[in-house]
């Protein structure tokens, strides 16, 4: 693990990413009464962007060459 | 009916499962083949987590407040991402540095203070113990409610059982025992408890399984799946609500406090801290951590919601409690079996918490609150002990017991009340307040010990008075006078209204003012005054430790004269004798010394044998003991700064001297490469010449031997004479054939080719070539079949190129065939995206090994030493020049004996060819 790699920076430009998704207002968007597929709208969108920053993260460092 | 006797029964063969594989994993680290050096079960143990307070409490967090639980999962994923950086470094500074607890990484960053390891301490211990009471509650409450199965009774206060008939003290009892055997079996110097990260590894593995099953009981089992569930719920309002949080400002406000106070606690729970750090096998698991952990917290999660909804609908009256529907919805069903496993998954959780928890808060009480105490206390006569590390040991197993019966003391104390239930995030709160101490003594030098201090008490002071104390009041314990008319009377004080700060939740509000205060006190503090000495040593060594790496950098800052017979025998003191000479005897032998005799006292040694002891005791105690046996020269801060600019500036220099070596090298690679290729080059070009005159030989030596023939002998008949002639013709035919291959080869490779591209349809091609060959053809009596598809669309190349490589393959196959029913197929077909074109005969064949060989210049067919060449061994390298040119390539499919399959393939893309174009006159372009 390299301090000074590309590999954090990704890192850092996904929990920036999580920040904004898990924030208002793009929260406030789905924070509506709706279904998807029979879910409540807020939760699938919260476990979608959930499991997204997982897999670009798991993507990230599973790739990594450094 | 669930005896009690069963569940105890199951219990303790699950803590005996735990015993086993602890037992084990600590046996494997003595033998050195750590089971638990592998990153996912590193991420595992990081999944200490979730405790009862995820695995039952979750339930209930969604059942008051909807997805609004959420927050304490989505922040640690984020924090993750930064792990990267952040706890790489907090891992890399505390294994240079033989940290083992959190007061530790706080008192040696701000020069070694052992005021600041105890207030740590001290803040850590009240803020925990009563989240350690929440995990006696769960347990000892799920215990009551599995007791009475199949009844669904909510248990009394625990007040109302006798001491001697509370299951939660003899929990506690257990878990004590239970850590004080994986805790304190041995002294260890880095305090890394194998056995124990292993057993934690798998609780956190089997609360996983437990609450999954639950989850998907529920879910499929009672009702049909989410869409059912939610679709229930959406009919009553109630639930519906729960779908959504409140649109308005402060819940999207308290939303994001929660989200970063769960980011902070991550990092900075001592159990955490414990985990992640301390019991760090190799920082690279790190690695996969960072995606396995969140991955984990989201699969603990997926059935938060339909759970809570599943309870509510089932009991709509209120009279489950929603902390316990987990366990009671599956009771409800009269699924023992699954009951029992949701009770050990809730155990596991508690179990996990409390072990590492309470070793993580007994090393720190140990080292940073006893010890400092009992080395002043000189009546004892701890300098004349002999072995000190019974004494230690036995610190920490008191203080494993006393945490925990603090705990329990809480429990029983507060029982039901408020100050129980709310008490995860106030404890989350908490140790909140070492965020400003932690993160600035990474990345601000400028921190110094006393803002550190000031940022500490003030941040605790404010968390006490704005969520404690509160809480106490709601519990009862406390007059709610002055929750209500403010402290004193003034509303400006009023607890979670502080200067009349409105519309935020008690936590949101708590964290503003309690970071405020921290920071602020922290930050001005510490640029009010000057850091000290230690301090201004050890704030470069932590901010700047990924520079660094060197060993013994700590030693710089040292001046001093000591003994290693003073030494020696203080390390022994505290680590067993045995073990301080070996490691004594280690570091001699670094330094290619043979004995501890040969040992001189240099500073680089104290420092080292200071490290050694701060493992054992903490930084601070480390520092205060290797004082009393060293004399130090006090250094002024001047010479402090000179000394660590000086080595910074060396290090510049020598980094600035190994970037150039680099580049010298790398230059140095380039230039061989160059070379050898010249060389190779030049060996190619006298090869080439060495075989084109030998070629050139052959037909000129059979020219000039037949021509002497014919002018020495005039009187020769005059059929002999026309035969003569005709050998004579056909050499020069084939010395200009030669020749003219020759130039062409070298026109091809030289890029100056004339190229003619135009659209080409390949069956015109085909056939001219063939009829070029007819004669041939016929001479040798070979048949020709011709298998062409029709309609296939043009390609682009030279035609005239295009002939001469069908030629080449046609008199080739033609020339191998048998003399005797001779056979040459040719196809034509479209592969793909390819025009391809294949040229069998039935001839000899081609051996393996000679398929490379012949599209090398002047290989031919056959032995050339005892048969006549039949060809210049031109034409196949050519083919393959021109093929490549147009984007295609050449090959040869054969066995001995059935035959040869000359095959050529021709992209049908016109851009393709253009790019091909471009990068053969660019690739020729670049070598000359």
């Amino acid at each position: 693990m390299n301090p000074s790699g590309i590999t954090g920076q990704r890192l850092v430009a996904v929990f920036l990413l999580g920040c904004v998704l898990f924030n208002y207002p793009l929260l406030s968007l789905f924070n509506t009464p709706g279904e998807i597929l029979n879910f409540p709208l807020l939760y699938i969108y919260i476990f979608g962007a959930w499991a997204l920053l997982i897999g670009v993260m798991a993507y990230v460092i599973e790739k990594r060459k450094d | 009916m669930l005896q009690g006797w069963v569940i105890a029964t199951v219990s303790f063969a699950y803590l005996g499962v735990l015993f086993a594989i602890a037992y084990y994993g600590d046996k494997r680290a003595d033998a050195g083949r750590s089971i638990i050096a592998k990153p996912t079960i590193y991420a595992l143990s990081l999944a200490v987590y979730c405790t009862t307070w995820t695995f039952y409490g979750s339930v209930g967090r969604a059942a008051s407040t909807g997805i609004g639980f959420l927050p304490i999962y989505l922040g640690p994923t984020l924090m993750a991402g930064l792990w990267w950086f952040v706890m790489l470094k907090i891992i890399r500074i505390s294994k240079a540095n033989r940290i083992t607890s959190i007061a530790d990484f706080v008192a040696s960053r701000y020069g070694k203070s052992q005021m600041l390891g105890g207030l740590v301490t001290v803040i850590a211990v009240v803020g925990i113990i009563p989240y350690i009471s929440l995990q006696l509650k769960a347990v000892s409450n799920t215990f009551t409610i599995l007791l009475h199965y199949p009844e669904i009774i909510m248990p009394a206060r625990a007040e109302a059982q006798p001491l001697f008939q509370d299951s939660a003290l003899y929990i506690a009892m257990i878990l004590a025992a239970f850590t004080i055997l994986f805790g304190t079996r041995h002294l260890d110097a880095t305090e890394r408890h194998e056995g124990m990260v292993a057993a934690i590894a798998f609780e956190s593995l089997v609360k996983l399984l437990a609450f999954l099953a639950v989850g998907a009981f529920v879910t499929f089992g009672i009702y049909n799946g989410f869409g059912d569930i939610f679709d229930r719920a959406e009919a009553v309002p109630r639930l519906k609500a729960l779908m959504t949080v409140a649109d308005s400002g402060t819940s999207y406000g308290n939303w994001w406090s929660l989200t970063f106070l769960s980011m902070l606690s991550i990092m900075l729970l001592p159990r955490q801290f414990q985990i992640s750090v301390v019991e760090n096998v190799n920082e690279r698991h790190l690695a996969r951590a960072t995606w396995l952990f969140p991955l984990y917290l989201l699969l603990i999660n997926i059935f938060v919601l339909p759970i809570t909804l599943g309870g509510l609908l089932h009991f709509p009256d209120g009279s489950v409690d929603a902390d316990t529907f987990v366990l009671t919805l599956p009771m409800v069903e009269h699924r023992q079996a699954l009951a029992l496993f949701v009770f050990i998954g809730g155990l596991s959780a508690a179990t996990g918490m409390v072990i590492v928890e309470t070793i993580a808060l007994s090393t720190m009480v140990c080292n940073d609150l006893v010890m400092p105490v009992l080395l002043r206390q000189r009546w004892l006569r701890l300098h004349e002990q002999q072995d000190f590390s019974g004494v230690l040991l036995s610190i920490r197993r008191w203080a494993i017991a006393g945490i925990l019966l603090l705990g329990y003391v809480y429990f029983r104390a507060a029982g039901e009340a408020y100050a129980l239930v709310g008490i995860g995030l106030i404890s989350f709160a908490a140790v909140a307040q070492f965020a400003p101490a932690i993160f600035g003594a990474i990345y601000w030098k400028g921190g110094t010990k006393n803002g550190a201090i000031a940022g500490l008490l003030a941040g605790f002071a404010v968390w006490g008075y704005t969520l404690l104390l509160p809480s106490f009041a709601k519990s009862g314990w406390l007059s709610l006078h002055f929750m209500q008319e403010g402290l004193f009377g003034a509303a400006l004080l009023k607890p979670q209204e502080l200067f009349g700060v409105t519309g935020l939740d008690e936590i949101s509000h708590s964290l503003f003012w309690s970071m405020l205060a921290n920071i602020g006190a922290y930050v001005g503090v510490s640029l009010a005054g000057r850091p000290g000495v230690v301090e201004t040593g050890q704030a470069t060594l932590f901010v700047d430790v990924f520079r660094r790496t060197a060993t013994g950098e700590g030693s710089r800052v040292w001046r001093g004269s000591a003994q290693v017979a003073d030494l020696l025998p203080l390390i022994g003191r505290f680590l067993g004798p045995e073990r301080a000479r070996e490691a004594f005897l280690a570091f001699a032998q670094r330094h290619g010394l043979a004995s501890i005799d040969e040992l001189q006292a240099n500073a680089e040694l104290v420092h080292y044998a200071e490290t050694l002891l701060a493992g054992a005791i903490g930084s601070a105690s480390a520092r205060v003991m290797v004082a009393s046996v060293a004399k130090e020269e006090p250094l002024g801060l001047d010479e402090v700064m000179n000394i660590l600019d000086e080595a910074s500036q060396v290090r510049a220099y020598s980094r600035q001297l190994e970037q150039k070596s680099r580049e010298l090298e790398e230059a140095t690679a380039e230039l061989r490469a160059a070379n050898e290729r010249l060389k190779e080059l030049d060996r190619m070009k006298d090869d080439f010449i060495s075989t084109v005159s030998h070629e050139l030989r052959t037909p000129l030596t059979s020219i000039r031997a037949f021509s002497e023939i014919l002018f020495e002998d005039p009187a020769m008949n005059l059929a002999e004479r026309k035969r003569f002639l005709g050998i004579i013709t056909k050499e020069t035919e084939r010395l200009t054939r030669l020749i003219n291959q020759v130039l062409d080869m070298a026109k091809l490779e030289s890029g100056n080719a004339e190229w003619h591209p135009t659209e080409l349809d390949m069956h015109r091609v085909i056939r001219e070539s063939v009829e070029t060959t007819d004669s041939l053809i016929k001479d040798k009596q070979v048949e020709l079949v011709l298998e062409l598809d029709e309609g296939l669309p043009p390609v682009m190349a030279d035609h005239d190129r295009l002939i001469q490589v069908m030629l080449n393959l046609l008199s080739n196959a033609v020339k191998f065939c048998p003399p005797a029913d001779g056979r040459v197929t040719v196809r034509l077909y479209r592969e793909s995206d390819n025009l391809r074109v294949d040229v069998l005969d039935n001839g000899p064949g081609i051996e393996l090994a000679e398929q490379k060989l012949i599209f090398e210049k002047f290989r031919q067919m056959g032995d050339t030493m005892t048969a006549k060449p039949q060809g210049t061994g031109l034409g196949l390298p050519i083919s393959r020049q021109i093929i490549e040119h147009f984007g295609g390539r050449l090959w040869v499919e054969s066995a001995t004996g059935q035959g040869a399959t000359f095959s050529f393939a021709l992209p049908l893309n016109r851009s393709d060819i253009d790019n091909r174009q471009i990068k053969s006159e660019e690739k020729w372009a670049r070598e000359f």
